[in-house]
């Protein structure tokens, strides 16, 4: 079996193919235009330059950016919204939230609905919480508000009814209505976008995905065509949010499942990169130019949150719980006018003309040229083909270093300790706030620039060790082939945890638990397995913990269990237990496949010296005055068992890695660079 | 070379970042756990973290710390936790009684640090009608409990006998006691956070920055007061509609100029306090902080607000008014007024800073309880609050049927339904109800009850009688109204303030509230943009043709001059 893994950058189209022998070959191409265009010249070339036929290929496992584009830059269809009467103005009203502080409405900007107002339709037809039904649809309002939107010119259509997810018949009704009037139109049902309540969550993301749908559907069209005409004979998977893999026709229907596929590919990457060596529980640091994003994985999984926000809107998708702040390589270091402060981000200086060192044009000090002034980066990135303007960047920093009285040095180094904070931050509200232990935690650091960071970030929260895996720098495409096929089914049933509602949420969980194992069938997959997880709080309260349970549970005293079991997480994440009932408000199945994925292996070297990787030196000033000479290593010549002090500095093409001094490097058997503080071994 | 001053400047950095996180993590705790809707969908609940003097390092409304432990007769120990909910014993930290604030103190190797400090909106607190906000309330007596500052938890050990005598004064025990732990939790973890501070840096290293922080922020306000306040004194001044007893209007003055470095804030010539529940107490901290907030806003948003510009604003609250009222003036619906004291407030700044005016906003807390016993004999309450138009602003246009307070978000239709024996028919805004202007203000909101249980009624809300204004030539919004429609189809008119009007199953509550004022003369206003409103059906096509002189096409959009 060999595969490949597309993963589409703003920049780069990163490649990582997979072939028959389980080596991975890796390329990068720039993002064309029409993203399908660099596509199949990166794969031809890739296969080209390893002598790989590119015809014997079997799959490839494709992460669009093509939804995440289009809620981005509004470029998606125009949708019409058909919704109860009296609820026009859902997504108009939203939430009617403003920011604090107080009068911060004064500069708060509002992003325009998906759906126009003059393309929102109110229809008579009403649905009680219990799934009652009130005032039936009539069907020939119904019939006359689509032959109204279609008039108008709207591409796509959404039916977003309230109660939908207790009773979804007229939504249902209502699609076989549209059918009758316009058998083209796509559809996004709420009901089947996400059966869970809350109205406004819900029919946001029933128009976003109704948005991209088009999109979407004409992309991947495209590539299946081409592939096609190009000969390459591949089943293509399409990347979720959450870490798994879905079919074409799967990513056609339900297109809002493939938003966050980049950062989902990135923490499956950086969990399949250590899984192999015994580490489960890990942090993952992936810093780009312009952001960084974290995340935590427990006992080999990664965290799926319900609720992502792209482009300002909410949108109830699942997808691998990250956490992204506008802190990268790029972030720019600034004094305000008003006070006498030193500020990073989240202002960056982009790739072009970005930061001062790259010399084109940019006059800001940025994070990497702060780097590059102590030293910590060899003056070539892209292995020395793309020169660094040590000069630019050391005029940058000393000119905000004047306004504050710094030293050039003392500026750099609290350039870097704000950006490192930053990220300390993201990191601890992923698990100090969340009652986990940071020092229990491997930190896993890739990205342009995580590997740069990653040890001082381990310093900072005594999360060791630090592993750099060996592609960082298209750890996301790699890790796409670490994901397997995906579904998850939920449903909202608001329930007493008692055994006198027990019955009705009993046949709740078991519906989509039903739904769950059909979708294995469908998909001919036997090795799949279901994971069930149940939304609890105590009455009363808004807001939620998801609770996991084991499927054998719900013949076994389901209710005492699992609200036991919601207790202790209640107590461990907020730090007390009310006395008070426990209800079920969302039951959910999560249908899960393997992706027969597992890392190369390699043996140790004939030399464990790392001398023969040796390349040159650099004087770095860490939090010394004086500078350090440091050894730099070429990563391509360093060998499972070569072991080296530092400070050192490991070169790539696309990545850096900085040992910082008080340390020690080993290079594991999957060539990961794993750092431990000195005097310490293992965990 | 390395200076002093140069670690101090990046730590300052750092531990500024931190306590940011700190405010934040103990707002997470306590939305997400609440019980009282107030806390959770509206996040009616403030955190606090101070130094060991007890001034603001984090927070939203300025410290009441240094009143509070004034008012306390002994030591507060690590492990204690302070709970008090009496207005008239913290110099209106708390306004009104359904208020709980909870206090720790902060401690590190046996050295006093700071104080962390939360409050929040319980549901019920006793007293003559659910909520606990009566409107016929004649003395804060007739408005629940009142809980002198008390150790709940001593030494970590929670007074069980004192907590059984306050959970027996409210409808909701339950939902209160859960509540109460949520503050508790919050404000520990907030001390566990400054706490690992300490540890980072040193004690001493985290109090010199302190220090830096609430200089500083003191620092750029000088610098914004001297700019923007004038040396002679600028007036404004405002109504509030009624106190729901028949008194009324009440007016508020506001005088502001500045005199050497200090702004002096001048409330002479405010109307005497009512005899019904609108008096507002107002805590000198908040009403500094909002001030603070608003200027520097237009400067660095990124500062973080603090303590450190106390002194730099002189306030004067003549004793006896509607903005400082004598004990025992009953307080429950001060929200009213503070609304109506900060439009104020805006209304002068406005002036002083006409690039950063705005018209008035909906003025109000429109809030709404529906209580009675369901078919199943259970009782229930449903406590609401409402929104309506934000004003015309440099920016752009008024929000429509948004929140004026920050961090508010409403509740679902399909939650409340899914709890309460009530139907919400209708939920939108009302067309051409912001005032109109070249930004015109944001447009109030119009909510449809249908009671599907007998039950009673109260309602808070204001700007029925006068207007939200508009600013720099902008029109008024529309005020609010509510009714009822009886099962016969009779419409009743409510007064903006009631109490415990019995409704039956069947009736409908038609709920309004006020849009805002527009900014500039809406002669100024884009025609597009107009027509657009019109398309969109958030402007009738009467207002485009009255106010902006263009005739709309409702259905296309398309637009002529009038006179074509």
């Amino acid at each position: 079996m060999s595969s490949v893994a597309i993963d589409i950058g703003g920049t780069f189209t990163d490649l990582v193919l997979v072939d028959d022998d389980g080596a991975l070959l890796v390329g990068k191409t720039p993002t064309t235009r029409d993203p399908v265009d660099g596509v199949v010249k990166g794969v031809l070339n890739l296969c080209r330059v390893h002598g790989v036929p590119s015809d014997g290929l079997d799959s490839m496992t494709y992460g669009t950016t093509a939804a995440v584009n289009a809620l981005l830059t509004r470029s998606g269809a125009r949708v019409g919204l058909l919704t109860t009467q009296g609820f026009g103005q859902i997504l108009h009203l939203a939430r009617s939230q403003t920011p604090g502080p107080i009068v911060a409405w004064m500069n708060m900007v509002k992003p325009d609905p998906l759906a126009d107002l003059s393309d929102t339709r109110e229809v008579p037809e009403r649905m009680r919480a219990s799934g009652q039904v009130d005032v039936e649809l009539d069907p020939d309002p119904f019939r006359q508000a689509v032959g109204e939107l279609i008039d108008r010119g709207v591409e796509a259509l959404a039916v977003g009814f309230l109660h939908s997810y207790a009773n979804p018949q007229h939504e249902e009704l209502a699609a076989e209505l549209i059918r009758e009037v316009a058998p083209e139109i796509d559809v996004s049902l709420s009901s089947q976008v996400h059966r869970e309540y809350r109205e406004y969550e819900r029919v946001v993301t029933t128009v976003a995905n109704a948005y991209v749908m088009p999109t979407v559907s004409q992309h991947l069209n495209g590539l299946q065509e081409r592939l096609e005409a190009e000969n390459l004979d591949f089943t293509v998977s399409i990347v979720r949010s959450d870490g798994g893999v879905m079919s074409a026709a799967a990513a056609a229907e339900r297109p809002i499942d493939t938003v966050f596929s980049g950062p989902s590919g990135g923490v499956e990457g950086a969990l399949a990169s250590v899984s192999p060596t015994g580490l489960s529980d890990i942090l993952t640091l992936d810093m780009g130019g312009t952001s960084t994003d974290v995340s935590v994985c427990l006992g080999g999984k990664v965290a799926v949150a319900r609720e992502t926000i792209v482009a300002d809107l909410p949108l109830k998708a699942p997808s691998v719980d990250v956490r992204s702040i506008g802190a990268g390589g790029g972030s720019i270091a600034q004094v305000p006018d008003s006070i006498n402060s030193l500020r990073v981000g989240p202002e960056s200086a982009g790739a072009d003309p970005g930061p001062a060192s790259y010399g084109r044009g940019g006059k800001s000090a940025t994070v990497t040229d702060a780097n590059l002034v102590l030293g910590r980066l060899p003056t070539g990135l892209l292995g020395g083909e793309f020169p660094l303007d040590l000069d630019a960047a050391t005029g940058a920093v000393a000119a905000l270093g004047e306004r504050l009285g710094l030293s050039v040095e003392d500026t750099a180094r609290g350039i870097l300790d704000i950006v490192n904070e930053k990220m300390a931050g993201a990191l601890r509200v992923m698990s100090v706030e969340r009652g986990l232990d940071p020092r229990n935690f491997a930190l896993v650091g890739f990205g342009g620039a995580g590997p740069l960071h990653a040890n001082a970030l381990a310093e900072l929260l005594g999360c060791y060790p630090v592993v750099v895996p060996l592609f960082p720098g298209v750890l996301s495409a790699q890790g796409f082939h670490a994901a397997g096929k995906r579904s998850s089914f939920s449903r909202t049933v608001i329930r007493p945890v008692a055994d006198s509602a027990w019955p009705e949420l009993k046949r709740a969980i078991e519906s989509v638990g039903e739904r769950a194992h059909q979708w294995l069938v469908d998909e001919e997959e036997s090795e799949g397995s279901v994971n069930f997880t149940c939304d609890m709080r105590f009455a009363r309260q808004g807001y939620e913990v998801e609770v996991p349970f084991d499927e054998k549970e719900i013949s076994e005293n389901w209710p005492a269990t699992v609200s036991s079991r919601f207790r202790d997480e209640h107590q461990r994440l907020y730090g007390f237990t009310p006395e008070a009932d426990v209800e079920a408000v969302t039951v959910r199945a999560d249908g899960r496949c393997p992706s027969g994925f597992s890392l190369a292996e390699f043996e140790n070297g004939t030399s464990v010296d790392p001398a023969a990787a040796l390349v040159s030196t650099n004087l770095v000033t860490f939090a010394e005055a004086e500078p350090v000479e440091t050894p730099i290593y070429e990563r391509s010549k360093l060998r499972p068992g070569m072991t080296f002090a530092g400070p050192a500095i490991v070169a790539q093409d696309d990545t850096t890695t900085l040992v910082l001094p008080g340390h020690q490097a080993e290079i594991d058997r999957f060539r990961n660079i794993v750092i431990q503080r000195d005097g310490r071994q293992g965990r | 070379m390395k200076t002093a001053s140069a670690v101090d400047l990046i730590t300052v950095e750092l531990v500024e970042n931190a306590l940011r996180g700190v405010g934040d993590e103990m707002d997470a705790v306590v939305w997400n756990t609440a019980m009282s809707p107030i806390i959770r969908e509206q996040h009616d609940a403030f955190p606090l973290v101070t130094n060991e003097r007890g001034q603001m390092l984090v927070g939203q409304f300025g410290s009441y710390v240094p009143y509070l432990l004034d008012t306390y007769d002994g030591p507060i120990d690590e492990g204690d936790v302070l709970l008090q909910s009496d207005p008239y014993m913290c110099e209106g930290a708390i306004q009104h009684t359904p208020d709980w604030l909870v206090l720790v103190s902060i401690d590190f190797e046996g050295e006093r640090i700071g104080y962390a400090s939360m409050f929040g909106h319980m549901l019920d607190v006793g007293g003559a009608v659910p909520g606990s906000m009566a409107t016929e309330a004649r003395s804060i007596w007739d408005e629940g409990l009142r809980i002198p500052p008390i150790k709940i938890f001593e030494g970590g050990e929670l007074n069980q006998e004192a907590l059984k005598v306050i959970l027996r004064n409210s409808r909701t025990p339950e939902s209160n006691h859960s509540d109460m732990l949520a503050l508790t939790a919050a404000c520990r973890i907030a001390a566990t956070r400054v706490q690992e501070l300490c540890a980072r840096f040193g004690v001493h290293q985290y109090r010199a920055a302190c220090e830096e922080i609430l200089e500083r922020t003191r620092r750029a306000m000088a610098r914004v007061i001297e700019e923007f306040i004038p040396t002679t004194p600028v007036r404004f001044e405002d109504v509030v509609d009624d106190d729901g007893q028949g008194g009324g209007p009440y007016k508020m003055v506001l005088s502001l100029w500045r005199e050497g470095d200090v702004a002096h804030f001048d409330w002479t010539g405010t109307d005497r306090q009512a005899a019904g529940p609108i008096n507002l107490l107002t805590h000198e901290g908040l009403f500094k902080m909002f001030v603070g907030i608003y200027l520097v806003m237009a400067f660095d948003p990124e500062i973080l607000f603090n303590d450190g510009f106390a002194d730099l604003f002189e306030v004067t609250l003549p004793p006896g008014t509607i903005v400082n009222p004598e004990f025992p003036a009953p307080l429950g619906l001060l929200n009213i007024s503070l609304a109506r004291q900060l439009d104020v407030v805006q209304g002068v700044l406005a002036t002083c800073a006409p690039k950063y005016a705005a018209g008035a906003g909906y003025g109000s807390s429109p809030a709404m309880t529906f209580s009675g016993t369901d078919e199943n004999g259970e009782y229930f309450q449903l406590g609401e609050i409402s929104f309506g138009g934000l004003p015309g602003r440099p920016l752009g246009d008024g929000l429509d049927g948004h929140s004026w307070w920050p961090l508010f978000t409403s509740i679902p239709t399909e939650y409340i339904e899914s709890y309460y024996p009530v139907t919400i028919e209708s939920y939108r805004s009302i067309p051409s109800s912001g005032g109109a202007g070249r930004h015109r203000g944001g447009n109030g909101i119009e909510k449809i009850y249908r009671f599907d249980a007998d039950g009673e009624i109260t309602i808070q809300d204001d700007r029925a009688e006068s207007s939200p204004w508009g600013f720099d030539g902008g029109m008024p919004g529309a005020r609010s109204a509510k009714s009822l429609i009886r099962a016969d189809g009779s419409k009743v008119e409510l007064p903006s303030k009631c109490d415990q009007i019995p409704v039956r199953a069947g009736e409908r509550l038609v709920f309004v509230t006020a849009g805002a004022g527009g900014l500039g003369e809406p002669a100024g206003r884009e025609p597009q943009k107009v027509a657009d409103d019109v398309r969109r059906g958030l402007v009738t096509p009467e207002m485009a043709r009255r106010s902006y002189g263009i005739n709309v096409n409702p259905e296309t959009g398309a637009w002529t001059g009038a006179s074509e």
